[in-house]
């Protein structure tokens, strides 16, 4: 069957199996930040944004997102740039192996609460698993970097 | 892994129904508890284009399409407004935000998974369930009829004045639950929901009327007794059948004393 969405901002048209899933799909077109982890739609290392919701690639028919907006970090590494160096300072991004994921969901949280509590952090990376850092260093990295950007008074539009 | 042979974004109601007649055919949900499966999946059929995605309020009630996402359950104003935050504080801990994204309402209901924190908070509520040619059924009733070729529609939430409370037991936070236990009082009724027992969650009420004369200590702590004597509970990974039946008297004590004024646990 004949597939067509956006791909970070570029229109993709493709012949694809109608059981093909979106990670896959992904991956074929040289998106490797989206990652294949626990196959049981847990662990949060295959998300992309779908219209710019947070949603698990692994368990997304890439058929069903015919027509819409698909985003990796590949298309949002201008976004992602100022944060990731508060998580790399923390040493919290260790292996790196959850680390794409993980800075998916992080933005996905930003855009929609761009001053969240710690418990709101907790609450909405529940869902992004990590087996090296314990989610410490991970939650200091991004509250380093919301201190930073209130003391900048909100440069980054927050 | 599940293998997909044709895959249908339905144009109508009817042309999914016809497409479901088929033994190998699949409606898919959000495709989170499908996809594990080891499957051979004729035509694969995708509600996803016919509207089902969205929340309706009015005075009397919530029509909430059977593809609606529990994400927008948990955010939407309007039912966190009724349920007093019940519908938040029930969905929020089912694994992540982007599950949360994909999982629709009507496939937890269709699924009627004994897990089910969604299948306990509704029917904690006046929820009733549209089928495709089945029409309207209480939610507790088709939570006991077994899966046919029909397709779910839309869930119903009557707008009774009431109060509600939730509380669930996990081991850890996005793992399934051990328990879930909600609590509702509408128009002075009491109802009771236990869930995760492992079975499917099961609706108790105030029979003997241990609450007639309202909460107080003694009256949660007879109710919270009863109840949880009369609900068969089971063994499994997460649990001990003991373990739940002791869970489900504490959190309905505790609910029970949520509802009464009495002590906050959310």
């Amino acid at each position: 069957m004949e597939l067509t969405l956006t791909l970070n901002g570029k229109p993709v048209t493709e012949q694809i199996e109608p059981g093909l899933l979106l990670i896959d799909f992904l991956r074929s077109h040289g998106c490797y930040s989206v990652k294949r982890g626990c196959e049981t739609s847990n662990c949060g290392l295959c998300t992309v944004f779908l219209d710019g919701r947070p949603v698990l690639s692994c368990s997304l028919l890439a058929a069903r997102a015919a027509g819409h907006h698909i985003q990796t970090l590949e298309g949002l590494q201008e976004e992602a740039a100022d944060f990731v160096g508060f998580i790399a300072d923390q040493g919290a991004d260790q292996c790196g192996f959850c680390n794409p994921g993980f800075v998916m969901n992080t933005l996905a949280l930003l855009r929609e609460n761009p001053d969240p509590s710690d418990d709101e952090i907790r609450a909405y990376l529940a869902g992004n698993l990590c087996r090296c850092s314990g989610y410490e260093g991970q939650l200091r990295g991004i509250r380093n970097y919301l201190n930073s950007r209130k003391k900048e008074g909100g440069a980054h539009g927050a | 892994m599940i293998n997909i042979q044709k895959y249908v974004q339905a144009e109508s109601l009817e042309e999914a129904y016809q497409l479901n007649q088929k033994r190998s055919a699949r409606i898919l949900g959000g495709m989170l508890w499908l996809k594990m499966s080891d499957n051979t999946v004729g035509t694969a059929v995708d509600l996803c284009r016919l509207g089902l995605d969205t929340i309706e309020e009015t005075e009397e009630a919530f029509s909430i399409g059977a593809m609606t996402s529990l994400r927008q359950m948990e955010l939407h104003q309007g039912l966190n407004r009724y349920t007093r935050g019940m519908a938040a504080r029930s969905l929020g801990d089912i694994v992540g935000v982007q599950f949360r994204n994909m999982a629709t309402v009507g496939g937890s209901v269709w699924g009627r998974f004994g897990f089910s924190d969604v299948l306990t908070f509704l029917l904690s509520l006046d929820t009733w369930v549209e089928l495709y040619k089945g029409g309207l059924m209480p939610l507790e009733t088709f939570v006991f009829l077994k899966r046919d070729n029909d397709l779910l529609v839309r869930i119903h939430i009557r707008k009774k004045p009431g109060v509600f409370v939730y509380q669930a037991m996990r081991n850890q936070r996005t793992d399934f639950p051990v328990l879930t236990c909600a609590l509702s009082c509408v128009q002075g009724e009491y109802r009771a929901v236990i869930g995760a027992r492992p079975g499917k969650a099961m609706v108790l009420g105030d029979e003997e009327g241990l609450l007639a004369e309202g909460i107080s200590q003694e009256s949660a702590q007879a109710f919270a007794a009863y109840a949880a004597n009369r609900t068969p509970t089971g063994t499994n990974l997460r649990g001990s059948a003991a373990y739940r039946t002791h869970l489900a008297e504490v959190l309905l004590r505790r609910n029970l004393l949520e509802l009464g004024g009495m002590q906050k646990w959310n």
